[in-house]
């Protein structure tokens, strides 16, 4: 090797080091906030699942002449991750951002993080259900987001097996059935003595149906200590879905005999948020379209998921994002949303819709999903939700009540287990 | 590297003019440098990288473990805090059975039965050889996702195989899940399953090493194959075996995608936590819940910290059992 070409390869060396390094202190932040009035080029809309807003998103760069870019992650697993990253490093979030009840509620502590939308938008507070609308405040008030949809709770249930065990099958004499809790747990033994099989999938997900029918606080208090041991809406929940493990196929949702359990007619009936049917015709499969139906959930209304929009603080143009979310929210746009990808309206307008309340699925037997969706929704009463709700929920609850329904814990144990856990799983 | 050095060194006998001395002096130096330093320019780019992904990640996660962090909110700084707190945890010891449990059912037997697979596969009798070589590293190719969504469907409650073949020998159903023995079993299969090819030929290669004349020494000798096992490969073995337990520490303290998905993707791992390894107790604190961030980064030495001890001990051990 000659000096020369070593000379040179030593400078090239050299010199690809400081481009690199450069390249790096390069990537300095670039949040210079624009001037006010301005109008934005593009606004960026982060969604999961499918919410619906591709048309609606259309029609509002033909109104505004401002681009709308839609991100859409398909599962809200991947979704969070992200929201936590663009929140944690200030950078990186879109200018409307779609929050799932249980990361809106843990995001609120920090609600800093996001604009308020009170001075933004106009005052919709009557406009929606008033207990979604307030879900969508944080402690100090600062309104974060904007209601988006639902997930208003139903009974799905097979017609074919109700039939085969002698329980009457058309809905309404179904849902005439269970007025109460009590009465859906003897239709439940009164299937199971005909039949020998179990009657729902789970007991968790009695429980996540009882959970918000009382009304009151859940695991925290208004002021967030975790009441999870003395709420008298958790025991209530606690008590009404263990009394179930009688007539439970011990098949936690998700889970591989869960989503097998559709097929093989494990379980006669299950608790469907609206955007469940969805789910459980996948699981079911083309064979059995039609034997499975909609009635109405016992003890009145319940609520499982729901969104909201929300603008996050780091947002260039905050004032054109709230208005987007107005947008997309307002009553009619969810009724389009509704008609495209079906997210529950929250908007009491759009709930008297009358696209809204004469739909139908086909695949249930043609039920009049709107209506019965729209009807348990109305009965939810307000619950304050506390800022770990979903964790406390999903990592202290369930697990007890698994424990308890798989026998691997007493009644008195499970118990033990969960408000010790709740504690925990609920300290922010 | 030194012989262009010499050549270049002036003659004493004809002096050169100032002029092209002062070059060749200007030469030499460049050329010193370039000798005494290029090398490590030549590695720079590993430890730049090493550095933004390896080192810095490392710091930054010490310095977040001396904090009460929110990953999204405040920070204050606590000291030694979240150390003192993973001594009284229970959740961290369970996790520390759990992990441990699971690496001794699979490690152990998945090093005994690669051994005994390599020394098959090094056999001089076997046909095909090249074609087992192969196959048998084919479960590490497949997606570890994969590989725990079917053992996942294996072991299923209601219509899982093995319940299926345990109904004909009369055993009852088991709830493989709900037990902390029948999940470390499941999990372990797993691991064992993907990782025993891999093991097998690393100790292989480390068996066609040890010279042939070592083994035609001892058949003189009259050494069986089993005596020449023991004191010939066994030994001879020892650097590649320090090594495959290792790796396998390394590799069954960090257990973290066979049990979340065995439990359904929930990070406590069962519903009390039969089968939550260190790796998801880490993931629990720092990344699913926000607000514990810096806990979870305690966890994380933690981990850091046992593998290092573990590798230790078994480092020690057996160097001295194959002493």
């Amino acid at each position: 090797m000659s000096v020369t070409t070593r000379r040179t390869r030593l400078a090239a060396a050299a010199l690809a080091a400081i481009t690199a390094i450069g390249g790096l202190a390069a990537c300095g932040n670039d949040d210079d906030k624009p001037a006010a009035g301005e109008k934005p080029a593009k606004l960026v809309v982060d969604t999961f699942g499918e919410m619906g807003y591709d048309e609606l998103v259309k029609q509002y760069e033909k109104d505004t002449g401002i681009k709308v870019e839609l991100r859409k992650t398909a599962q809200l697993g991947e979704y969070r991750p992200k929201l936590v990253r663009y929140l944690a490093t200030g950078k990186g979030a879109a200018d409307v951002t779609a929050l799932e009840e249980g990361i809106l509620n843990e995001f609120k502590p920090n609600a800093r993080n996001w604009a308020d939308l009170t001075p933004l938008v106009a005052d919709h507070s009557k406009e929606y259900l008033p207990w979604k609308w307030e879900l969508g405040k944080a402690q100090d008030g600062r309104l974060i987001g904007l209601p988006t949809d639902v997930g208003s709770l139903a009974v799905c249930y097979r017609k074919d097996l109700f039939q085969a065990a002698g329980l009457p099958t058309e809905r309404d004499q179904v849902s005439a059935l269970w007025p109460d809790w009590k009465g859906f747990h003897d239709a439940g033994l009164k299937y199971k003595q005909a039949s020998g099989k179990a009657f729902i999938d789970s007991i968790t997900a009695v429980s996540n149906g009882v959970m918000f029918q009382g009304g009151g606080d859940l695991f925290y208090d208004k002021e967030d200590n975790i009441i999870a041991d003395t709420s008298p809406a958790v025991k209530n929940a606690w008590d009404t879905a263990t009394s179930m493990a009688d007539i439970s196929a011990k098949a936690s949702t998700w889970s591989p005999e869960w989503s097998g359990g559709f097929k093989q007619g494990t379980f006669a009936a299950t608790f469907c948020p609206s955007w469940m049917l969805g789910i459980v015709s996948d699981n079911s499969g083309p064979a059995n379209k039609g034997k499975w139906d909609v009635a109405s959930v016992p003890g009145g209304g319940g609520n499982w998921g729901g969104s909201w929009l929300a603008v996050p603080a780091q947002s260039k143009y905050p004032n054109e994002a709230a208005k987007l979310a107005e947008y997309l929210t307002n009553a009619k746009s969810q009724v389009e949303a509704f008609k495209l990808k079906g997210p529950l309206p929250t908007n009491l307008e759009a709930l008297k819709n009358d696209a809204f309340i004469s739909y139908t699925n086909e695949y249930f037997s043609n039920a009049p999903t709107g209506k019965i969706f729209g009807e348990s929704v109305a009965k939810i009463q307000p619950t304050y939700l506390g800022p770990k709700h979903q964790a406390v929920k999903e990592n202290a609850l369930e697990p007890a009540l698994r424990a308890f329904e798989n026998g691997q814990a007493d009644k008195a144990k499970a118990w033990e287990q969960f408000t010790k856990d709740a504690k925990t799983q609920g300290a922010f | 590297m030194s012989l262009s050095a010499t050549t270049a060194r002036p003659s004493p006998a004809a002096p050169p003019s100032p002029d092209v001395s002062r070059r060749r002096r200007r030469g030499r130096l460049l050329n010193r440098l370039d000798v005494k330093y290029s090398p490590y320019l030549y590695i720079a780019p590993f430890f730049l990288i090493f550095g933004v992904f390896g080192l810095y990640p490392m710091l930054r996660t010490a310095w977040m473990s001396l904090h009460d962090w929110d990953m999204i909110g405040e920070h204050s700084f606590i000291g030694f805090d979240n150390y003192t707190r993973l001594f009284s945890d229970e959740y961290f010891w369970n996790a520390l059975v759990n992990t441990f449990g699971m690496f001794a059912l699979s490690t152990i037997p998945q090093l005994l039965l690669a051994l005994f697979l390599a020394n098959l596969l090094n056999r001089t009798f076997l046909r095909a050889k090249t074609f087992f070589r192969m196959a048998i590293f084919v479960p590490n190719v497949v997606s570890v996702a994969a590989v725990a969504i079917v053992f996942g469907m294996l072991f299923q409650r209601e219509f899982g195989l093995f319940n299926w073949l345990l109904s004909f020998v009369g055993v009852d159903p088991v709830d493989w899940d709900g037990h902390r023995w029948s999940s470390w079993t499941a999990i372990s299969t797993m691991v064992n399953w993907r990782w025993t090819g891999y093991n097998t030929l690393i100790l292989l290669a480390g068996m066609q090493a040890i010279p042939k004349d070592l083994y035609e020494a001892a058949e003189i000798d009259g050494a069986g194959p089993w005596r020449q096992f023991w004191q010939i490969t066994l030994p001879m073995l020892k650097p590649t075996f320090i090594f495959v337990v290792i790796l396998s520490t390394i590799g069954g303290m960090q257990l973290f995608t066979e049990p979340l998905l065995f439990g359904n993707g929930n990070i406590i791992g069962g519903n009390q936590r039969e089968f939550q390894t260190l790796a998801m107790y880490m993931y629990e604190m720092g990344i699913v819940n926000l607000n514990t961030a810096g806990y979870g980064a305690a966890v994380a030495w933690a981990i850091f910290m046992i593998i290092v001890v573990v590798s230790l001990f078994n480092f020690l051990l057996v160097r001295r059992t194959a002493k």
